[in-house]
């Protein structure tokens, strides 16, 4: 970590006044200070209105911005984003949320064929600047319908950009910067890590964001760049790759074994910053690619090939990858599938036994 | 369980699966009396302020203008002066002209496809006559009448058909999924009704930035069963939105009959009633009485008085595309016996009985759409034909893809340049080095 810029700040507002946030309060921030700064941006999605949202992301905005820019939405995510689209294509810039990124599904239509391809297919005549904002993750008993990490099914996609914070601080100024993006951006927020940086040891007591760096957050408008990654921490025993909820586990189980690892929280998944990844993995030659969604088809493996194809020569061991099991996400066996202490310890293991 | 083979539920009858079949297939005789056909004139004509359930008898009915003496009869007469009439008329036989060159242009290979709107002409020219130029229309690929009403230059849609170096879309769009902002055209999308809840949308943004433009969009009866269609109706009823739903009931979905859509059970104007908005049910092929819907529609949605579901009844006379042959499902006698008729010879019929239009008027107008349309034709063909290599250059396929390209498209680009000059070494483009 750097010692004089230890969260990657721009450099500007390093003397801009701070003050502890959490992840929501965070996000609540950016929502307020780009719908004061653009009067085109709206807020759409189930419960977002009055309420404030199941979460509270959007608390307090409706009564500052009004109901015509910040409403209730029908029980109808292909409406929701269909909408948006729509919206979008007048010229506004929609901020819809998905209440659970397990029921992004019924939007998958609208996403992929219809906001992901709007300027290709119409050559630019229409665009949709759309911000998806959807919690996402296991890790809080939620059951297979509201744990899932759906991440993959979007980076498949040409034309979207996907984008996960591992901190309050980033998860404001990832959100301003995909909310100024004039493309689709999916945001998934993981949800484990709203109230506290959690490290996988579910049987201990949870933190929260107090004291932690990353959760001191600048007052007013800063952008955190879509496509850079953020090294958590340097290090050259071996590199991890990891997002979001990951990272905290990765960190703490790291700490705890005195490895000297480099890790990497990726922040925007597409377009990936891979410049950061093979300075990185070129310089430890062990890679350790984590994440909490399925194995299968998951990001891991598109990492993982990227590492192999790029990096290869400089590569010591094969690279290890980390994820949740081929399972939906079960309820009483949450912790048996959520890739915690034991599972990534083995990897690290693994790669570091010579 | 052999043994156990008597059904459970004693003496219930079995049940059955209902499976529904249409009335003609191939070599069937076609007889449309079963199908009713109420008189022009007959349907009142209420305030576009209305509530809605006042609509709601019209959704089973059907608004008709022209009677069988070809006159403009009853409330619902848009009166609409000759000068409208013969301009309607002429983009009609426009949309129909270039149907059939284009048509032909696709089985002389100069591109690979291409969707005709025969016997639906009145719907798209008369709908977009009853809007401002300026009001977003969310289409489907049979309303290509809307941009030729609206004086879009043919050549840039013959460009788009061709898919070659003139096409606005960069070759990216299969032919006839034009798109065009200038013209207050969405682009279209093969994904069917994924254009119904963007309406919406769209016309719901106008509303929340207290614009005076409002939105239509199109869909097709059988499309009309997407969750994407109960997306948009729900929400064009909870948020008011200022929007014409219209669906174009032509009665085959490809092969699959209507009945496959639900028609059996009640019309697609009725769906109104269930979200509880506005519903109108029209004779398609009546373009006086396609207008006068349109309208009444229009200034509704244009009075914040919300959104009205129209129901267009019509019949598609030709195959869905020219990847179809419908002789092999559905009689060919269907469209000669269509109780409605022909859309385009009712309105000049009409004109004539105004005697504002004969027969020698109609035959001069009609050679001089084939020279307009055979002229634009040659124009897009000076930009290529599709696969004849007048494309956009091969840098093109990556853009757009975001508003900027990112290192693995730049990389992907790089590569699929390469292979082009590997296989052809001798072909320069734009910013080869």
């Amino acid at each position: 970590m750097s010692e004089k810029n230890p969260m990657n700040m721009p450099e500007t507002l390093t003397d801009a006044p701070a003050r502890e946030m959490n992840m929501i309060e965070a996000i609540n921030d950016a929502l307020d200070i780009m719908m004061e700064r653009d009067p085109d941006i709206v807020i759409l999605g189930e419960d977002v209105g009055y309420f404030g949202g199941v979460f509270r992301a959007t608390a307090g905005l409706q009564k500052k911005f009004g109901r015509n820019r910040v409403f209730d939405s029908p029980i109808n995510e292909c409406g929701i984003i269909g909408a948006a689209v729509g919206m979008a294509a007048y010229g506004l810039r929609p901020v819809p949320e998905i209440q659970f990124a397990d029921y992004i599904y019924p939007s998958l239509d609208q996403l992929i064929s219809e906001a992901a391809r709007m300027r290709y297919r119409s050559a630019g005549q229409f665009t949709a600047p759309i911000t998806v904002r959807s919690p996402f993750g296991g890790g809080i008993f939620g059951g297979q319908t509201h744990s899932q990490s759906p991440e993959a099914l979007f980076t498949h996609v040409a034309g979207i950009k996907t984008v996960i914070p591992a901190t309050p601080y980033d998860a404001k100024g990832l959100l301003i910067a995909a909310i100024e993006d004039n493309d689709p951006v999916i945001v998934f927020e993981p949800k484990r890590i709203y109230n506290g940086p959690f490290d996988g040891y579910y049987d201990k007591p949870s933190r929260t964001w107090k004291g932690h760096p990353g959760g001191l957050v600048p007052e007013g408008y800063y952008r955190t760049p879509l496509g850079k990654a953020r090294i958590v921490r340097e290090g050259s025993a071996l590199t991890v790759l990891a997002y979001g909820t990951m990272i905290h586990v990765a960190e703490a189980v790291l700490a705890e074994k005195g490895v000297d690892a480099e890790i990497i929280d990726l922040r925007t998944l597409v377009p990936l910053d891979i410049e950061t990844v093979e300075k990185s993995v070129e310089k430890t030659g062990k890679c350790l690619v984590i994440h909490e969604a399925t194995r299968t088809s998951g990001f891991g493996a598109e990492l993982v090939t990227l590492v192999q194809e790029r990096c290869f020569y400089h590569l010591e061991a094969p690279v290890e990858r980390v994820t949740g099991f081929d399972t939906p996400y079960p309820h009483s066996l949450e912790w048996a599938y959520f890739p915690g202490p034991v599972r990534i310890g083995e990897a690290v293991d693994r790669l570091l036994k010579d | 369980m052999a043994e156990n083979t008597a059904r459970k539920g004693g003496n219930l009858p079995p049940l059955e699966l209902y499976v529904p079949e249409p009335r003609y297939r191939p070599g069937d005789l076609v007889d449309y009396s079963h199908l009713p056909v109420p008189p022009a004139g007959q349907l009142s004509r209420p305030d576009e302020n209305c509530p809605a359930s006042d609509t709601w008898p019209m959704t089973t009915d059907m608004i008709r203008v022209l009677d069988e003496e070809d006159q403009a009869v009853g409330p619902w007469n848009p009166g609409l002066d000759p000068e409208t009439l013969r301009r309607m008329l002429r983009n009609m036989a426009l949309t129909r002209a270039f149907d059939d060159r284009m048509y032909r242009g696709q089985r002389q290979g100069k591109t690979s496809f291409y969707m005709k709107c025969t016997g639906e002409e009145a719907i798209s020219v008369a709908h977009a006559q009853a809007l401002a130029q300026d009001d977003m229309v969310f289409p489907t690929y049979r309303q290509q009448g809307v941009l030729i009403s609206r004086g879009y230059p043919l050549v840039e849609m013959v460009n788009q058909i061709y898919s070659n170096r003139g096409d606005a879309l960069k070759g990216r769009q299969l032919p006839i999924m034009y798109s065009s902002r200038d013209y207050g055209f969405f682009t279209i999308s093969g994904n069917l009704a994924t254009q119904f809840p963007q309406a919406v949308g769209w016309a719901m943004a106008s509303a929340i930035k207290g614009d005076t433009r409002i939105a239509s969009a199109f869909v097709g009866e059988g499309s009309s069963a997407e969750g994407d269609f109960h997306a948009a109706m729900t929400f064009a009823a909870v948020y008011n939105a200022p929007v014409v739903l219209n669906v174009v009931n032509n009665q085959w979905a490809i092969s699959s009959f209507s009945g496959f859509a639900g028609a059996e059970r009640t019309t697609f104007a009725a769906r109104a009633v269930g979200y509880g908005i506005a519903g109108l049910r029209v004779d398609g092929n009546d373009a006086l009485a396609v207008y006068a819907a349109s309208q009444w529609a229009v200034d509704r949605a244009r009075a914040n008085q919300g959104p009205t579901l129209i129901e267009h009844f019509t019949y598609r006379a030709e195959g869905h595309s020219t990847s179809d042959d419908p002789s092999a499902y559905r009689s060919a006698q269907e469209r000669e016996e269509w109780p409605l008729g022909d859309p385009i010879m009712r309105l000049k019929k009409h004109l004539i009985a105004l005697g504002e239009w004969s027969e020698e008027q109609q035959d001069a107008m009609d050679r001089e759409l084939v020279e307009h349309v055979k002229a634009a034709t040659k124009e897009a063909e000076k930009n290529g034909v599709l696969g004849h290599g007048l494309h956009h250059p091969f840098h093109t396929m990556f853009e757009d893809v975001f508003e900027e390209l990112p290192w693995h498209l730049e990389e992907q680009a790089a590569q699929a340049i390469r292979e082009r000059q590997i296989k052809w070494p001798e072909w320069k483009e734009e910013g080869d080095v």
